[in-house]
Formats: structure tokens, sequence, C-alpha cells
């Protein structure tokens, strides 16, 4: 892709992912969160949250089975929405849940397991979003940072499992999500595995011809 | 109040003054410009309504606090026949046809008999019960119901020395209900529900009919359920069909499905906290904060608290 395509391709996926956020802005201002506001905010945030956390595990799958290897220029980008929407999330809980009753909020999180998981997963894409920036990766290196983010594959499975402990009976969104980071997930595998099995495709590790 | 308006004004025409409250509230810190008229939009006409009923007899078991509005109760859901979202019923109840409609009485009882719902309006003059509802899911609200106790219902059918417990069955339709199923909503299906004789003789435990002044919508469990105020709302079964008293406790469909998270008698506690919820305080809807401190038998202690007397309640939760 040419950079300008890339750079206005940029904006349609920010505006892509903000779209959700002005949407649940839209209907706060008509007073039409339903008549739990909270828990349709709550749960509106984290849906987004675990959706975009999928797209970004997505990202490097579909970079190459589309051969679109440009498509890594938007991963930065919605994985910092994920991590926005999932800091909103914590937020209604912090605030419209708890009042900020710090006390029993350090109480909560460690007894109820569906708050630890959801908890969990949100820790795991602090040092994620601190490390987003290209200056994070050169200080790391490349390999470095890339092992660091890794973490990601933490977030997706302690987040479906938040959900599938959070709903009460009907578990099909959590299962859908859970196949989906599964497939995901298979796929690095795979992709490991494949790699291992033959190391001198693998130009790192090739031998040098002659030695 | 809400109640002192004439008799002609819908209950939708007005918005509950708790409405304006909580929402300034909860505005209190947003700039006032961002604001600036929307408070003047009131909730919008309905387009759910039931069929008036005769006027209501007042009943000292009713509550004075501010009630939630009718499109608050009527878009806002639990009945898992329709969808597990709360909004699903709203929509895709519409359509269910409750006349006619009879109700079978039957076990340990003398006099077992099937009531038509026409028997069932005219059993006895029909009250305005203005109860506290308090869902498992740590939201609250307060409803006008309609009814009578459902201890009217049951002497007419004279339970027998043998019935210990009354077991309530739900509508079952998969014609009517297409998501009633256990793949979908993850619960048994028809839904059941169980109270103790002593229980469900109490004055407080309501047979209701209808809400607002009005026949129940079918996404309230039309044309008739259970209200008991003093238990988490699942406890009060919609679209019944079927009682029967009988001599030993009776499954409950939430207690089937997690036995952890709902027990069978499930009073409103807040010192009852298994692990999936935080029962110590609740949302007043429609307020966006869980503030509002919950009170043991959500405040109808006074009367019912004797009917536990020497239980462990925290055992027979
Ligand atoms: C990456 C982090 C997280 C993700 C992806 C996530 C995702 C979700 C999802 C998908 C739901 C259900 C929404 C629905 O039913 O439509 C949910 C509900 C919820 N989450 Fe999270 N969550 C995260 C972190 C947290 C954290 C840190 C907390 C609090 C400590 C939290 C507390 C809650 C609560 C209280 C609910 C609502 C439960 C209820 O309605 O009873 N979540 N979350």
């Amino acid at each position: 892709m040419a950079m300008a395509k890339i750079r206005w391709t940029k904006v349609v996926v920010f505006l892509l992912c903000l779209g959700p956020f002005l949407w649940l802005g839209w209907r706060f201002w008509n007073q039409d969160l339903t008549a739990n506001p909270t828990e349709f905010i709550q749960h509106f945030l984290g849906d987004w949250a675990i959706r975009l956390i999928v797209v970004t595990l997505a990202v490097t799958p579909l970079r190459k089975l589309l051969h679109l290897p440009a498509l890594i220029r938007f991963r930065r980008m919605i994985g910092l929405f994920a991590f926005f929407y999932a800091c909103l999330h914590f937020l209604t809980y912090l605030w419209l849940d708890k009042l900020f009753d710090f006390g029993e909020i350090l109480k909560d999180i460690p007894k109820r397991p569906f708050i630890t998981a959801g908890f969990a997963a949100l820790v795991l894409m602090i040092p994620l979003a601190l490390t987003s920036t290209a200056g994070w990766i050169r200080r790391l290196g490349g390999r470095r940072w890339q092992m660091l983010h890794r973490l990601i594959y933490g977030t997706a499975v302690a987040a479906v499992v938040h959900y599938y402990w959070l709903v009460k009976s009907d578990i099909r969104l959590p299962l859908l999500y859970g196949t989906l980071v599964a497939v995901l997930l298979a796929y690095r595998v795979g992709t490991w595995l494949v790699a291992r099995a033959r190391p001198r495709t693998s130009p790192k590790r090739a031998q040098p011809a002659i030695s | 109040m809400l109640i002192k308006k004439p008799e002609d004004i819908r209950y939708s025409e007005v918005t509950p003054k708790s409405i304006y409250l909580n929402r300034r509230r909860f505005l209190a810190g947003i700039p006032a410009a961002f604001l600036a008229g929307r408070e003047l939009l009131s909730p919008s006409a309905r387009a759910l309504a039931g069929s008036k009923l005769p006027a209501l007899v007042k009943s000292p078991l009713s509550t004075t606090e501010a009630q939630n509005s009718y499109n608050d109760v009527t878009r806002y859901n639990n009945f898992y026949e329709f969808g597990t979202q709360k909004d699903q019923p709203a929509k895709y109840a519409q359509k269910f046809k409750t006349d006619p409609w009879t109700v079978s009485v039957e076990g340990e009882v003398a006099k077992p008999r099937k009531f038509t719902m026409d028997e069932i309006l005219k059993l006895s003059p029909i009250e305005e019960r203005i109860y506290r509802h308090r869902c498992v899911e740590a939201w609250s609200i307060v409803v006008p119901w309609a009814g009578y106790s459902l201890s009217t219902l049951l002497k007419q059918v004279e339970p027998t020395s043998k019935a210990k417990y009354v077991a309530f069955e739900s509508y079952w339709d998969l014609k009517q209900m297409p998501m009633a199923r256990p793949e979908i909503a993850g619960i048994k299906f028809p839904y059941v529900e169980g109270l103790r004789l002593d229980e469900a003789m109490h004055p407080l435990a309501l047979l209701c009919v209808g809400m607002y002044g009005e026949t129940l919508p079918p996404q309230d469990g039309a044309p008739v359920r259970m209200v008991v105020p003093w238990k988490y709302g699942f406890k009060s079964i919609k679209s019944i069909v079927k009682i029967k008293l009988v001599a030993s406790e009776p499954p409950t469909t939430w207690k089937m499905s997690v036995p952890e998270w709902y027990g069978f008698y499930s009073n409103v506690n807040p010192n009852v906290n298994p692990v999936r919820w935080n029962q110590k305080t609740e949302r007043r809807l429609p307020s966006f904060f869980q503030n509002h401190p919950t009170q043991i038998f959500n405040g109808y202690g006074d009367q019912v608290a004797s009917l536990y007397a020497g239980m462990d309640l925290k055992k027979l939760y």
C-alpha cells in the first residue's frame, strides 16, 4: 500500500474504533440507556473491549492469509482502543458500582472469581500499552518487545474466562469469543510447530552454506 | 406524588420525580450547557399498553416510595422464554396469546380445579400493591402491581395437611417462545418455582394480574404471575399455568442451574453473598450508582422475619 493510502486507511480505522464510544455518547445524550443505564454502559464497554482484543489477535493471521502485510500498521491502534474500552469498563466498576471505595474494591477483586479474571486481563494490558511506542520497541529490541507483547494471549484468555464466569446461564457469547480466541491462538501454535519442523527455512537459524 | 394524580392520567404520561432527581444527581458534575433542554423530554408515549382494570383497592401493604416509570418496567425484563437479553421480551413477547388462559391448582388439596382468567379476576377485589422489587443482579425498582394475596386462591382449593410446599409452573410453548430452549437460554423449561406453604399463605405474597392500573403486558408475565417482594425477583414466577401443592421442597429453575448462586429461599439478604454477587448494596433504578443499602428481606422483615425464626439464613439461603 502506498503511504498516503495507509494514512487515510488509518483515519478510517481510527473512526471505526471510536464509533462505539460516540454511539454510547449519543445514547447518553438522548437518555436512551435503558432502565438500567449502568448495566448498559458497563456491558457495552466490556463487549467492545473483548471484540477489539479479538481483532488485535486476528491481525497477524489475516495479514498472512490475505497477503496483506500492511495490516500490521493498524494493530497498535486497535490494541490501544481495546485498552481504552477496557479502562472505561473498569472505571464504571470503580465509580458506578463501587463509588471509589478502595477498601471494598481490594476485597472484591480477589473474592469474586469473575472480577479477578477481568482484573488480570486488564493488568496484563498495561505493559503493552506503555511499551507500544516506536521508542520502546527500539529500547527493548524487537525480539524482547515481541516476547513481552505475547502477554496479549493471557489477556485474551482471561477476558474469555471473565465473560464465561459472569454470565448467568446463556453461555453462547462467551463460547463464541472463546472459540475465536482458541482458533487465533492455535494459529500461533501451528506456525511455531511448522517453523520448528523445518528449521532450515528460517533464515535466522540457517547454517552458513560453507563453513 | 404520582398516586394522587387524577384517575384518567396514565402512568406513562408523568415521569416520576425520582427519575428527574436521579438524573440530576448523576449529571450534577457535567457542564450545564450540555444538558440544556434534555430534561424537558419526558419518556415517549407508550406502545405497550395493557387494558385498564376496574378501580383498584388501595392496600396498607404499599410503599410510598417513588415509583419507576411504566417505560422502565416494560422495556427491561428478565423473561428467558422470550430471550436472555433484557430488551428482548419487550420485542418478542408482543404476540404472546394469553386468552383463553387457565391455571390448574392441584396436588395435595381437597378441591383441585382449574381457574379461568375470568374466574381469577373475579375471585376477590383487585388491590393495588406498590412493592419494592429487588433483582438478584443487585438492582431494584418500585412497581404498582395489581392483584390479591395468593392465599385467597389457595383457600379455594383447601390444602390438605400433607401440603407443605407450593410448586409453580410457567407456560412453555416453543411455537410462541422459540428461544425457550436449554441450548439457547442455558436453563431448563418450563420455568418452575416454589414457596413453602407458610410463605405462600403470607398476605404479602401477591397473585398478580396487573400493574400501573392495567392488565399485565406480556413481557411482564401476562396474564397472571407471582410477586414475592421479600425475595429476589426470579422467585416471582411469570405466566403461571400450574400451581401444585406438594409434600416436599420442589425443584426450582435457577437453583437447578447454579445451586451455588441461587438457593430455594432466595430471601433478599445483604449478609449472604455467594461468590457471583455482591448483595450489600443495590442500584435503585434509574440511578447510575450502586449505593442504596440492601435491606434484609428487602425491607419487609417486620412482616416476614418470623417465618424464618430459628433458621440459619446463611445456610438456607
Ligand atoms: C480486558 C479486560 C476486560 C474485558 C475484555 C472485559 C469484558 C467484559 C464483558 C464482555 C462483559 C459482559 C458484557 C455483556 O454481558 O454484554 C463484562 C462484564 C463485566 N465486567 Fe468486564 N472485562 C474486562 C475487565 C474487567 C475488570 C478489570 C473489571 C472489574 C474489576 C470488570 C468487571 C465487570 C463487571 C462488574 C461486569 C458486569 C457483570 C454483571 O453485569 O453482573 N471487567 N466484562
